[in-house]
């Protein structure tokens, strides 16, 4: 290596060197290899300016350590870049899609709310300077505000902030913003409902004593006025709004409105600009239950809850409601309905709900009539419902944890999959050592229909009687 | 001194572009023109700078140490003027004007500083001047908060006063060279060995910066003497002189220390850590005393710390303040709308600051030559200063010579600068990682980007090998023939 430098008559001999010194093994011997030098056109020089650290660059890069401090849960760290990136609100960046002051609230926001040391004054006087940095966002600030302040427990502070928002105006922003005023609206009805019944209960308790204090009667009455007011508006507007409605019916039924009240939850059911919302049903049914209504209408709406969310907690009621029905095509359906339940793994262990099908399902055995219906539902089961719910594992826990379960599991396995079906064995067999009676009996009644097991599962001729 | 030459140097300025101190000037008068002087060297004591008002000719004196900075010349007196339209041609500074283009502008007037800088052949490069701008230590972002009560800023003054990004080094550099150009100046004064800027010593404080052995300066010198760039005529800046590559002293430097690791290690990620091994199997037994240099060790040691003062950086570079205490608005109407948003900037600072707990330090650090420090006192032996290159060397002759018999070329052509832009291009894929960490270093301690190093190694390899690649490309086209 030191030829390169001090010895410059070694030039002759280096042509008859071996070693090649200067360039990289077959560089320049093989014309059409080329090391790092690229085509003028492929590879564009970087230009100085490409890395100039100006304004923007630095902000950008300030808020990706805001992020990764935020993602870490490290608020010391991002309150101390937010500090450095609240300049930004100086510069314009009207062009931009979410402007800093956007940033800053929300990141702000998390801050503040996580931070061990900051308290709901500093949120407050926070929230208040985001207030006036972009009319555009007033009201959305606002309500998250009033959020805010709910969570904390403080009502009254959320209750005067949203008058306060209520009341405000400001040219052609308040057009702009006229979801977030409904919805502003919308909140305070219910601390106004909220507020009634507080007021209801305070007048209901003293009522008892006899004396009713009629200010407190009046003050009740300008609260559900100012409620219903509010409450009526929003549930007008297509959406989700359960607690909305669970009030304002709640204030309709205790002054006696049942039919405004039914006609809202209809609406709320049965329109279809409304996102489709089991609760709606759910509410109507309640309702139509308070109300003593005719099985019919019932039914009705049990069985749109049922094509929606067919694993829903009321399908129990709504089996028991349909077994008891006379007509055939009720009956049917319950069977439908108990059976669509039972698929969903919520309800594996669901004492109520087996009961319920055992109970169907063995009345059908024994009247021998509609056994089809269950061969059709058993149809589209019978591939997976053996592992899913009378597998042998099963069926020792179940015995272990649960001996009603096991008990009328047994009995629709025993059905379904006959008397020589892995639970219904193990389970009789375990009953009948200990000496259960009702396992005896069950045992029995089993073995004595096991032609229906046939019949059903289709191996035998269907016209055996046992 | 240093008063005299910038001064002068901004005379002569104003002269040529026809602002002031000539016949005719473009304005009619001059309402005030202030310059300052910088004082960056940590030796030197602070400066007084100077208050010219061109209408008095004389001198006054304040005690600001600022940078170079300036005011405007009025060039039309308009009758509308008024306290908030700012200084009267700032309009006319900003529109395009196509006779005169050698329009001030803020990083040209770190121009004018380095260039002063260079003529006096002060210590300190264009490198470290920026990244003393950067640092805070010439007042540079908000510069007119030191200027007089009377010069009120506003309106068009904005756009040139206003800094929002920070200055990059050829940008300064080529609008040095243009200034040159454009005052007619003379060959500068002689770049000789003793000089700081002689790629001899400026390699002295790379190597110590960079935790080099010393003994490696040996080897610097001996390729500086080799192809010929410790020489005055090339080092010495001529303006108007197109055909000399013109000299980027620091990068230069750096380019010589990196070309010195490639001669004795080879970096293509297989050999230096070879070597390595090596050497640490002759340390085991070395009886001497002084420890041999490790490749390995010194690379441990020193990516971890530049790695740290990399995050470091990073860090501060996310949190500039671009803005300070004095607003700038464009005019009377947004006056209040600014200080309004100021006042909430401030507040929130506040509030946020107090939740995050540390406590910012108050005052900055000195202004420091050396961004690296490595001491001998230190007992982890992580200073590499004094260690010796024996265990990478071979004895031959007499002489002890680098065991390392190969060299890659970075690039076996260069390209075209005035079609380019660079002499070569530099991608980190394509290159051994140990080279792109060697890179990385001295572009972290320089604060450019690696492609300029890597333009500078380029070219010293190209000298270096030029007999044996021309002789190469002959022997190609004889073959071809």
């Amino acid at each position: 290596m030191d030829s390169f430098l001090e010895e410059e008559e070694d030039e002759e001999a280096a042509v008859g060197r071996k070693r090649s010194p200067a360039a990289p093994a077959g560089s320049t011997l093989q014309p059409p290899l080329h090391l790092p030098f690229l085509p003028v056109l492929l590879h564009q020089p970087a230009s100085s300016h490409e890395n100039k650290v100006n304004f923007k660059k630095s902000k950008e890069a300030c808020l990706s350590y805001i992020q990764d401090a935020m993602l870490q849960k490290q608020w010391k760290r991002a309150a101390e870049f937010l500090t450095f990136y609240v300049e930004s609100l100086e510069k314009d960046y009207s062009r931009e899609p979410i402007s800093p002051s956007e940033m800053i609230w929300r990141i702000g926001t998390e801050i503040l709310c996580h931070h061990s040391h900051s308290s709901m004054k500093e949120f407050n006087c926070f929230v208040e300077q985001m207030k006036t940095l972009g009319v555009k966002r007033y009201l959305k600030v606002c309500l998250e505000h009033v959020f805010h302040l709910l969570c904390n427990g403080q009502i009254d502070e959320a209750y005067q902030n949203l008058s306060l928002a209520e009341s405000w105006r400001f040219g052609e922003q308040t057009a702009l913003q006229d979801k977030e005023m409904k919805l502003i609206q919308a909140y305070r009805g219910l601390l106004d409902y909220y507020s009634w019944s507080k007021q209801k209960n305070v007048l209901l308790e003293r009522g008892l004593d006899g004396f009713a204090d009629l200010s407190v009667e009046q003050e009740m009455h300008s609260c559900f006025r100012k409620a219903a007011v509010n409450l009526k508006e929003i549930i007008k507007i297509p959406g989700v709004w359960d607690l909305f409605v669970k009030c304002y019916v709640d204030l309709l039924e205790f002054y006696g409105d049942h039919n405004e009240a039914r006609q809202v939850l209809n609406e709320y059911a049965y329109n279809s600009k409304f996102p489709a919302n089991p609760n709606a049903h759910v509410y109507l049914y309640q309702f139509l239950k308070r109300q003593g209504e005719s099985k019919k209408s019932v039914i009705s709406a049990l069985k749109i809850l049922h094509d929606i969310v067919p694993s829903h907690e009321l399908m129990i009621d709504f089996n028991t409601m349909l077994q008891k029905s006379k007509k055939r095509k009720k009956r049917r359906l319950g069977l439908e309905v108990i059976f669509a339940a039972l698929d969903y793994a919520g309800w594996k262990e669901n004492v109520k709900a087996w009961s319920c099908l055992a109970r169907q399902v063995k009345q059908i055995v024994i009247s021998e009539k509609h056994l089809d219906w269950i061969k059709q539902e058993w149809n589209s089961r019978k591939d997976w419902w053996p592992a899913f719910h009378f597998s042998r594992y099963l069926a020792k826990r179940n015995w272990q944890e649960n001996k009603n379960l096991s008990y009328e599991k047994a009995l629709v396995a025993g059905i379904l999959l006959g008397k020589d079906g892995k639970y219904f064995k193990y389970v009789s067999h375990q009953g009948c050592k200990a000496q259960v009676k009702r396992f005896r009996i069950l045992k029995k009644f089993v073995n004595r229909r096991n032609p229906v097991y046939l019949r059903i599962s289709g191996l035998s001729d269907s016209s055996v009687q046992p | 001194m240093k008063d005299e030459v910038l001064y002068s140097f901004w005379r002569c300025y104003l002269q040529k572009s026809k602002q002031a101190y000539c016949n005719r000037p473009a304005g009619e008068t001059v309402k005030a023109l202030s310059v300052r002087e910088s004082s960056t060297d940590v030796d030197s004591e602070p400066e007084r700078p100077s208050l010219l008002h061109l209408l008095s000719l004389s001198e006054s004196e304040g005690d600001l140490l600022t940078d170079c900075s300036f005011a405007s010349s009025m060039s039309k007196v308009s009758e509308s003027t008024s306290i908030y339209s700012g200084s009267v041609d700032g309009s006319l500074y900003l529109m395009k004007n196509q006779k005169e283009k050698l329009r001030m502008t803020m990083p040209t007037t770190l121009s004018f500083c380095y260039m002063a800088l260079l003529w006096l052949r002060e210590p300190i490069t264009l490198s470290e001047l920026l990244r003393f701008v950067v640092e805070g230590h010439i007042p540079y972002l908000n510069v007119f908060q030191h200027f007089p009560e009377k010069m009120k800023l506003c309106g068009l003054d904005l756009k040139i006063f206003c800094v929002e990004s920070w200055p990059v080094y050829e940008e300064v550099y080529n609008k040095m060279l243009e200034l040159a150009v454009f005052l007619d100046l003379p060959r500068f004064p002689d770049i000789t060995d003793s000089c700081f800027l002689h790629p001899d010593m400026l390699c002295i404080k790379y190597l110590m910066e960079a935790n080099l052995p010393d003994e490696l300066h040996n080897w610097t010198c001996r390729v500086v003497k080799k192809i010929g760039i410790g020489e005055v005529d090339f080092l010495t800046l001529v303006p108007g002189n197109k055909s000399t590559r013109k000299v980027k002293y620091d990068i230069l430097a750096a380019a010589v220390i990196v070309v010195v690791l490639k001669l004795l290690f080879l970096l293509d990620d297989h050999y230096e850590w070879l070597l390595s091994d090596l050497a640490e199997e002759r340390n085991k037994n070395n009886k001497e005393g002084g420890l041999y240099f490790e490749f390995k060790k010194w690379y441990e040691v020193v990516k971890h710390s530049l790695d740290v003062e990399q995050k470091k950086l990073d860090e501060e570079r996310a949190k500039y303040l671009w803005r300070c205490e004095k607003p700038l608005f464009y005019s009377v109407k947004n006056k209040s709308r600014v200080l309004k948003r100021r006042q909430m900037v401030v507040n929130l600072q506040n509030q946020f600051g107090k939740l995050s707990g540390s406590v910012r330090r108050a005052e900055k650090p000195n202004p420091s030559s050396f961004q690296l420090r490595w001491s001998e006192e230190n007992t982890d032996g992580s200073c590499f200063h004094g260690h010796s290159l024996k265990g990478i060397l071979q004895e031959k002759c007499g002489l002890l010579t680098a065991m390392n018999p190969d060299y890659w070329l970075c690039t076996v052509k260069l390209c075209n600068e005035k079609l380019c832009g660079h002499l070569a291009h530099y991608r980190e894929e394509d290159f051994p990682q140990s080279y792109h960490f060697v890179l990385r270093l001295f572009s972290f301690l320089l604060r450019i980007q690696p492609s300029y190093i890597h333009d500078e190694v380029c070219m010293i390899e190209h000298k270096l090998f030029n007999k044996k690649l021309y002789k190469k490309l002959k022997y190609n086209t004889v073959l071809r023939k």
